[in-house]
């Protein structure tokens, strides 16, 4: 804010006489309420677009923290971190720097899903996101608790039904915050409880001070809230487990970064293990005996829990037929014992906890860190959102993260992008960017919360993406990175690269197409070396590709016209530091034994040579688009059709006052539904549950019809 | 909102003269184009003028065999509309035809064969509007019409939908959703869940769900997926020879029955072809086979077995009385159309039928006029017969008697929509043989069990991802 506005700022809060001038500490263009994942992407989207943003945390120690499993990333929510980058956020980076083992999943199924994840050193993770916050230019990090918004009434318009408008927010102490937007990324700390069999108590995560004023003055705006639950299994001492009863879990030989800047080559590193055993019928029989002491089954939790991660109870009481679950044994950081028991939260009291856990073959004398939990909290129903996450009722507050009734450190983290982003368009008095389903997995994620009424904590999963051959995590840039220019935090360098790479990509495609090659002698000897069938007449390299045994690298020698190609405008890659390296002459013994040390054998001879080879990486990459183009080509080209259907009817825009009870040739039921989600395009009216085809006809004809009267 | 090229019978289907099919969208020339041909055997219709007629034969391919031939099915005067002078404002072509059920029929099928999608409840009329042709003062009219024909499409279409069939849909788009959500599990979390040798058992099923598949859309080709035709009930006393009426017609003409289990046998009613009219004969069985013999018609017996009927043959042993009883269920039925079948006419013919019109002019009934004619058969000795079939088939043709419209148009969409699931079905049978990975199956599953769901009317929301919570234990 100039300083004009700033003064105009402080008449409007001083216009209610109980509000006082000596409690202003800041005017500033953005608050961010939170600095969970959500939080931090958030305030660094803000500050980077140059306005003024404070960050709210109850505890600086815990910016960035990941109070449950030790990783980033997993099937579609890898997809999430890439899309994040190549919008210009912080995950990406952030997990590049800290990660201990990489995986890239399901990398035998098709392009459209593989998916990156990878373990993180979770106090290196934290660490360093708040070192990028720190020295952020514009932005400021203040530990209160956030317990009142301040807004005053706007009169409804066409754009906006809003009848409020932010001006600032109140913290505990009595301080002031003068501002034009909020970002609410509260996660599971309002009015939170964690319950631990018979123990319950007022906290949020870890312990930590939970947020007990907002729900209320929420409420009090207007706004409605719902109640959550989820959970998280107990830390082990690593001491008290026998690893040698477990199968190990390696990380891929080659790791694959999150961030399309991040310098592929020189992230090459020894991993950390990950370790698998399984429950079994007496692991099993002790929870059953002691279910009417588990919180949830006894009734004492109101929330709503996910069914995608249930706990070890919820578990074998559904699957009751499954004779064993999983169990992963995965390292909570590089430098400390603790060991993270994937597969089994729980809410049962400590006694039962480690019996059962004792059960599990390698934890027979297992010592527990700290125990399992679910936590309940507050959040709100996102359908009150629109999707730039901001809320319709009152302008200038945004939503995102778990407040928005999502779960996970990924969907959080986008969604805090976006919010972030849309918070800085609305200071700056631009449009706001927002992804449709066919744009990416955030897109998909925000239409859904949007629209859908969710009744369990959210989770991306690959199968809620109906385009999902067209967004991949390898293209997520070609994608993106545009909007990403436009929310101002991808560089024009960077654009370039992608605008250069994907012209490269398409000329390639169709010259693959267009280039034949006869049934000649080379040809066909060349065909026989690669174990693949002779051809019969011409056909076209692209055809020769898309056979399961052959590639574009492969058909080369027969691709006599390929050009070669020279890259304007290279990306800036940036080395990235990885804890492990750094501290590789202080580590114990008993350190070096939980580490896959293969890269440190071959290291330095194999690094001299192939450090930051820019120009291979980049061919690699566009190898890699054309295969999947060429390969796939009926079905990319059958969803690309499926698109075009898609975006005609989401263009339709439905006028933010639209008087839904005046429809009255719509069915009741469709009528409540769309008035009470308020669609903003006939295509997210159509996904409403409750609104059938013929009830989208009538709207139709009646939104033709009003725009022919006016 | 789709914007393809869609296609309906614009006339009422009953038998005039001419029934006129309208195609609407970008492709409506291409469409007609490729099954009208001119006497000199040309396709001519893309390079003709707006607004011009032409005459000519539709064809249609015939399957079977190795080579697909094509036949002429119909003489037909075909205007072509361009965009925007037309109904809806963008191309239209129609065909007008000669108006058998049959022919028009078959017709519309060969629009839809060459690419054409049936048309939505109202459809025509709302792109009519959307693209301006119709008056602003016409939208409440326009929506108040697609609102009440999507109603009565959905009610027809469950009131047509047995219970065996839907059951048969439901069980297909069960299996098929297992396997997705499946595969999605495994896709969501594959450190839980193993694909190693799944494309192998999933090629068998799919090799099953096809024969399933494939045999419903045969038996919607004979038309007896769902009953079209004119719904005609034997009703009479026990043992007056009802069963053996029935027997004789189904004996004399092709009845259409197919073996699929519960789409003909379970309902109790065959169609047949009288005189090239479909009927679809209700064998009103709990009357016929009942075991006491001393049980009477009861009124509301009757009453149900003739509430969907278009037609009643009230069957009469001439050699007993017509009582009160035979009355009270003519009175019953009184808005039916009712023939009167003297049976055992063998014996004093004349005499009978004197003591029976007596007796319903005596009653109020007659002057209902339902009962349309008098006959005298012989079931046993196949007498009369020919006289019964010259008078339904007069009955027809004066327009009196109308096979159901909307029948024929559910069977229609359903026969799309089971063509659409066994062409996703191949797909993913395709891409097993191709050897593609396993995540491009569910796109193909998915897709087919989307086909299914529309001939059930379900719509699938958030299906898949209910299956996947509820049928397998996720994550951590």
């Amino acid at each position: 804010m100039n300083e004009t506005e700033k003064k105009l700022a402080i008449t409007n809060f001083l216009k209610d006489e109980n509000n006082r001038e000596e409690d202003i500490r800041q005017i500033v263009d953005i608050c961010v309420v939170g600095a969970g994942h959500a939080g931090c992407e958030a305030a660094l989207a803000g500050a980077r677009n140059g306005l003024d943003t404070v960050i709210f945390t109850v505890s600086v120690d815990s910016i960035a923290l990941m109070p449950c499993n030790p990783n980033v990333g997993g099937s579609s929510k890898g997809h999430l971190v890439r899309e994040l980058d190549a919008l210009g956020g912080e995950m990406g980076k952030n997990i590049d720097k800290t990660f201990i083992q990489s995986k890239m999943l399901n990398s035998s199924k098709g392009p459209a899903v593989h998916s990156l994840r990878a373990q993180a050193d979770k106090q290196a993770y934290t660490r360093c996101m708040r070192r990028v916050l720190e020295n952020q230019e514009h932005l400021t990090i203040k530990q209160a608790e956030v317990c009142e918004l301040l807004t005053t009434s706007r009169t409804p318009d066409e754009e906006s039904s809003a009848t409020k408008q932010i001006i600032g927010l109140k913290i505990a102490s009595g301080g002031v915050y003068l501002c034009r937007a909020v970002v609410l990324a509260t996660g599971t700390y309002l009015n939170a409880r964690c319950l631990c069999g018979e123990m319950i108590t007022h906290t949020g995560p870890n312990g930590l001070m939970a947020a007990t004023h907002l729900t209320q003055n929420l409420i009090d705006l207007g706004i409605e809230v719902q109640r959550f639950k989820t959970g998280t299994p107990a830390r082990m001492d690593k001491r008290s487990l026998d690893f040698s009863k477990m199968e190990i879990q390696k990380g891929d030989d080659r790791i694959t970064p999150f961030s399309f800047s991040t310098d592929p080559e020189g992230m090459q590193t020894e991993q950390a293990y990950c370790y698998l055993t399984y429950t079994n019928e007496k692991t099993h029989e002790i929870i059953k005996a002691n279910l009417d002491r588990s919180p949830i089954y006894a009734g004492i939790i109101e929330g709503t829990g996910p069914r995608y991660c249930p706990s070890i109870e919820d578990k074998v009481v559904k699957f009751a037929e499954k004779e064993r679950h999983q169990v992963f044994i995965e390292p909570e950081g590089l430098y400390t014992n603790e060991m993270y028991v994937g597969g089994m939260s729980s809410s049962l009291p400590e006694d039962v906890q480690l019996k059962m856990y004792r059960t599990v073959p390698g934890m027979e004398n297992c010592v527990i860190v700290r125990n399992a939990y679910a936590i309940e909290y507050d959040c709100i129903k996102a359908t009150q959102l629109d999707h730039s996450l901001g809320f319709m009722k009152i302008t200038g507050l945004y939503g995102a993260g778990q407040i928005n009734g999502s779960s996970g450190y990924e969907e959080a983290a986008a969604q805090g992008l976006l919010a972030g982003i849309n918070a800085a368009m609305y200071c700056l008095d631009k449009a706001p960017i927002t992804l449709d389903r066919s744009d990416g997995y955030l897109g998909v994620l925000v239409d859904d919360l949007v629209t859908k009424e969710t009744r369990e904590p959210y989770r991306m999963m690959t199968s809620r993406s109906e385009y999902r051959l067209l967004l991949r995590q390898d293209n997520a840039d070609l994608r993106l990175r545009e909007k990403g220019y436009e929310a101002g935090l991808v560089t024009k360098e960077q654009l370039d690269y992608v605008k250069e790479k994907q012209r490269i990509i398409e000329s390639e495609a169709r010259r693959l197409k267009e280039t034949k090659v006869g049934a000649n002698k080379k040809i066909q000897d060349f065909l026989l070396s690669c174990d693949s069938t002779p051809i019969k007449t011409a056909v076209s390299l692209a055809e020769l590709i898309s056979r399961p045994e052959l590639s574009y690298e492969r058909i080369a020698p027969i691709d006599e016209e390929r050009p070669v190609f020279v890259i304007q405008n290279k990306p800036r890659f940036e080395i990235v530091e990885n804890p492990l390296r750094k501290q590789s002459s202080s580590r114990s013994a008993l350190e070096e034994r939980f580490l896959d040390l293969r890269f440190l054998e071959k290291e330095e001879a194999a690094k001299a040579e192939e450090a930051s080879d820019i120009e291979k990486q980049i061919l690699a990459d566009i190898c890699r688009q054309i295969n999947i183009t060429v390969k796939y080509e009926g079905y990319i080209k059958r969803q690309e059709k499926q698109v075009e259907s898609f975006k005609k009817i989401e263009h339709k825009k439905i006028p933010a006052d639209l008087d839904y009870s005046a429809i009255t040739n719509l069915r009741l039921e469709a009528r409540q539904k769309l008035d009470q989600i308020r669609p903003q395009s006939v295509g997210q009216a159509s996904r409403i549950s409750g609104v059938s085809p013929a009830d989208i006809s009538v709207l139709l004809i009646y939104l033709e019809n009003l725009k022919k009267e006016s | 909102m789709r914007t393809d090229t869609i296609a309906s019978i614009a006339t009422g289907r009953n038998v005039s003269g001419i029934s006129i099919i309208r195609i609407s969208g970008e492709q409506a020339v291409a469409v007609a184009d490729r099954i009208f041909i001119t006497k000199e055997q040309k396709h001519i219709l893309q390079n003709v003028k707006s607004h011009t007629i032409h005459y000519g034969y539709v064809i249609f391919p015939t399957s079977g065999g190795e080579e697909e031939k094509e036949e002429i099915i119909d003489e037909v005067l075909v205007s072509v509309m361009l965009a925007p002078k037309s109904y809806t404002a963008e191309d239209v072509v129609e065909i007008n035809c000669h108006g058998g059920i049959t022919v028009t029929n078959t017709v519309l099928e060969a629009v839809l064969h060459a690419g054409a999608r049936l048309a939505e409840p109202g459809e025509f009329t709302k792109r009519a509007f959307l693209n301006g042709r119709i008056d602003l003062s016409e939208a409440e009219a326009v929506m108040d019409l697609i609102n009440a024909s999507s109603k009565a499409a959905v009610s027809n279409s469950e009131k047509q939908l047995r219970g065996v069939l839907k059951e048969k849909i439901e069980s297909l788009r069960k299996q098929i959703l297992h396997e997705t959500a499946f595969i999605e599990s495994a896709l969501d979390d594959p450190e839980h869940f193993d694909l190693t040798g799944y494309p192998e058992s999933l090629d068998e099923k799919i090799t099953r769900l096809l024969e399933e598949v494939t045999a419903l859309l045969e038996s919607s080709e004979e038309g007896a997926l769902l009953k079209n035709g004119i719904k005609t009930v034997i009703l009479g006393k026990p043992n007056v020879g009802k069963s053996t009426l029935l027997n004789l017609l189904l004996g004399q003409e092709k009845a259409i029955v197919t073996d699929i289990a519960g789409t003909t046998r379970d309902v109790l009613e065959e169609t047949l072809m009288i005189r090239g009219i479909p009927f679809v004969l209700s064998d009103t069985a709990g009357i016929r086979n009942t075991a006491d013999p001393v049980e009477k018609i009861g009124v509301d017996r009757a009453r149900e077995a003739a509430m969907d009927a278009d037609l009643v043959l009230y069957l009469v042993d001439s050699t007993a009385d017509f009582d009160e009883e035979d009355l009270a269920v003519l009175r019953m039925i009184n808005d039916k159309k009712v023939i009167l079948l003297l049976n055992k006419s063998d014996l004093e013919e004349g005499l009978q039928a004197k003591r029976i019109s007596e007796a319903l002019t005596k009653s109020e009934i007659s002057q209902h006029h339902n009962i349309v004619r008098i006959l005298s058969i012989s079931a046993k000795e196949n007498k009369g017969i020919d006289g019964l079939k010259d008078v339904t088939q007069e009955l027809f043709f004066k327009g009196s008697l109308q096979t159901n419209d909307q029948i024929f148009i559910t069977n229609m969409r359903h026969k799309e929509a089971l063509s659409e699931t066994k062409q996703s079905l191949l797909h993913v049978r395709e891409s097993i043989q191709n050897g593609m990975p396993e995540d491009f199956y569910s796109i193909d599953l998915m897709d087919a069990y989307t086909s299914l769901g529309r001939i059930i009317g379900q719509e699938v929301d958030d299906d898949l991802i209910e299956e996947i919570f509820s049928e397998f234990c996720m994550g951590k």
